[in-house]
């Protein structure tokens, strides 16, 4: 039987093998990369509202504490959305007829609920516990940024597994005393490092990694 | 021809996987606050049936939880009243209280500069005379124009701290120079503004 090809092809099978297999391990690391881009994980995108509520407003311009809202954030794993009830504290007097505000008269007239876009959505499969967080110092602003200055409010930290993991690795780069948990304005020190690791200390912070920690 | 086939079933299989990711992200369970469109309502959280009681949480006699007792207000705090408690108010008020009622309590609060209908000034004289047990119940059923805040602050002893820091920034703001221990006189002399919160 005649030769059809010639040695060099050997050499170019296996060329186009290696670069098969070298090319769907490309193609995965991108999709990775995609995955964990901040464009997939809705970072920095402000989120459509039923109503335009502004913390820049409420918390920046008139500085209601976090709390007076999220009532729960410092008691369960869940930091709740403000009821209708909470707004019209204020606002069955004020603004009391624009036309903005008319989904929560509507939703405190009929009991329905307002439907809030979620902003932050961890998979199901991680569990999160803001109580505990809040107790060992750890600022709404590391993690949520300066939610004081948004319009609308937006993902402002990436909520990746590395990204938490980061500080489970290292939280004294980012614990603060106790009593600026809820500031928006606080910076840390210069001598951050010094003064986390005293703090890591006097609030007995462990470093948690192991996988059931979060995904349990 | 058989590489060929085997790199596209991997691949295929790759984008399966992919695809399935979103099971395990979003999976069928309730959560606070969800949403779900089996019940009517749209909520998970299934509204608690009326005149449901937990137990051993039969309050409606207990003055702590009432603020009354044989059908008046309390006159005094039903909880032992020491720095703790104040200071545990202080932060509640400041919370829940402030943005109208302002940090002093005099009714000038960020809300009530942009024009909320007048909080009542809690320094006067009038707030002054108002037993502690109907302070509390201010709280826990609202007044005129204001709104309730059981839900807010479900603790009742948050609500008696709130009480007990108030009763203390009305005493303070009342006192006279002479009631100031005699080695802290001088700090206060220095300064026009005597105040809660500085
Ligand atoms: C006047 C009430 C109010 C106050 C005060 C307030 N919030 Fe909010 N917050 C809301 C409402 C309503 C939403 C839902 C709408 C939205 O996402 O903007 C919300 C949403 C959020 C979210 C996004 C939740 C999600 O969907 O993932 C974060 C994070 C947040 N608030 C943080 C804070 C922090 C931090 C503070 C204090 C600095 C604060 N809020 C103070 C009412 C309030
Ligand atoms: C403690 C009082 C208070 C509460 C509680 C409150 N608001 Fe407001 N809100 C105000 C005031 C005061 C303004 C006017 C802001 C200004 O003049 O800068 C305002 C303005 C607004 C506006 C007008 C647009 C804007 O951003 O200026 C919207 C919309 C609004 N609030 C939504 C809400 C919603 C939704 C809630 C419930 C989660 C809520 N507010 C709770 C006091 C309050
Ligand atoms: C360690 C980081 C971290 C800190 C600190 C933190 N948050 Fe969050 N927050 C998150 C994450 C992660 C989510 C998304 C949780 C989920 O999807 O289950 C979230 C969600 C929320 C939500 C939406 C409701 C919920 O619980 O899912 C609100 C509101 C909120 N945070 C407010 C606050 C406030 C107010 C503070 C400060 C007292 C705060 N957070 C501190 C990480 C943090
Ligand atoms: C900026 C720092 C920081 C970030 C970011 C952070 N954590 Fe934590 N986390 C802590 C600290 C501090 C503790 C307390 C450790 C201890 O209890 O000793 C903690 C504790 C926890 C716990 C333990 C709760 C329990 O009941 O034992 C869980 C779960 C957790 N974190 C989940 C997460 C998840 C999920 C994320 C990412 C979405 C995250 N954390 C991001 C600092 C952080
Ligand atoms: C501090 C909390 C934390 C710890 C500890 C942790 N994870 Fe995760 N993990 C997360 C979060 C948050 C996500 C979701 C990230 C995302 O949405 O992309 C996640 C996602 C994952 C995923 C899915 C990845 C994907 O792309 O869908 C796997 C698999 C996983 N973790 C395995 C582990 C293993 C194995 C360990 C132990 C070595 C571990 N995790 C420890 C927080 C944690
Ligand atoms: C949203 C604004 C607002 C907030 C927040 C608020 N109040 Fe008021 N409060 C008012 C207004 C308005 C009045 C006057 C009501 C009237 O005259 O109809 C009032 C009146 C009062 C009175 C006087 C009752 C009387 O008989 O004279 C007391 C006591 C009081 N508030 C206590 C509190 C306490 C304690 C808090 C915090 C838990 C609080 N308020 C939070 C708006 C507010």
């Amino acid at each position: 039987m005649p030769q059809y090809f010639s040695r060099s092809a050997n050499t170019f099978a296996r060329m186009t093998i290696l670069a098969l297999v070298s090319g769907l391990g490309l193609v995965c690391w991108a999709g990775f990369l995609i995955v964990r881009s901040p464009y997939e994980m809705m970072q920095n995108v402000p989120r459509e509202q039923p109503v335009p509520f502004s913390h820049e407003h409420h918390v920046g311009g008139l500085g209601i504490d976090c709390r007076y809202c999220h009532t729960s954030v410092e008691k369960s794993a869940f930091a709740n959305i403000p009821a209708t009830k909470v707004c019209m504290n204020c606002h069955s007097q004020m603004w009391a007829t624009s036309p903005m505000l008319e989904p929560v008269r509507e939703s405190y007239r009929t009991g329905r609920s307002i439907e809030w876009t979620r902003v932050h959505d961890l998979p199901e499969f991680v569990y999160f516990n803001h109580a505990i967080h809040v107790h060992h110092g750890i600022g709404c602003s590391t993690c949520h940024g300066r939610v004081d200055k948004m319009p609308l409010t937006w993902q402002a930290q990436p909520l990746t597994m590395e990204w938490c993991l980061n500080c489970h690795w290292h939280p004294e780069q980012y614990v603060r005393p106790l009593d600026q948990v809820f500031s928006m304005t606080y910076t840390p020190p210069p001598n951050q490092l010094q003064l986390g690791a005293k703090l890591v200390k006097q609030y007995h912070i462990q470093s948690l990694t192991s996988c059931s920690t979060c995904h349990r | 021809m058989k590489t060929h086939s085997i790199c596209v079933l991997v691949v295929v299989a790759c984008a399966i996987t992919i695809g399935c990711r979103h099971d395990m992200q979003d999976q069928p369970k309730y959560k606070p606050l969800g949403q779900n469109r089996f019940w009517a309502d749209g909520r998970d959280s299934r509204p608690i049936p009326a005149g449901t009681i937990a137990v051993d949480e039969l309050n409606a006699d207990d003055p702590t939880h009432t603020g009354q007792a044989n059908g008046a207000f309390l006159d005094t705090i039903p909880l032992p009243v020491n720095m703790s408690l104040l200071e545990r108010g202080r932060d509640r008020f400041d919370i829940f209280c402030s943005p109208c009622h302002g940090w002093l309590g005099d009714g000038n609060g960020m809300v009530a500069r942009r024009g909320l209908r007048a909080p009542a000034n809690l320094m006067d004289q009038r707030s002054r005379e108002l037993p502690p047990g109907y302070v509390y119940q201010v709280i826990s059923n609202g007044y005129g124009a204001m709104g309730d805040y059981a839900d807010q602050i479900q603790d009742v002893r948050d609500r008696w701290a709130i009480v007990a820091y108030i009763k203390a920034l009305q005493l303070s703001r009342g006192a006279p120079l002479s009631d100031v221990p005699d080695d802290q006189r001088a700090e206060l002399t220095g300064s026009s503004t005597m105040g809660g919160r500085q």
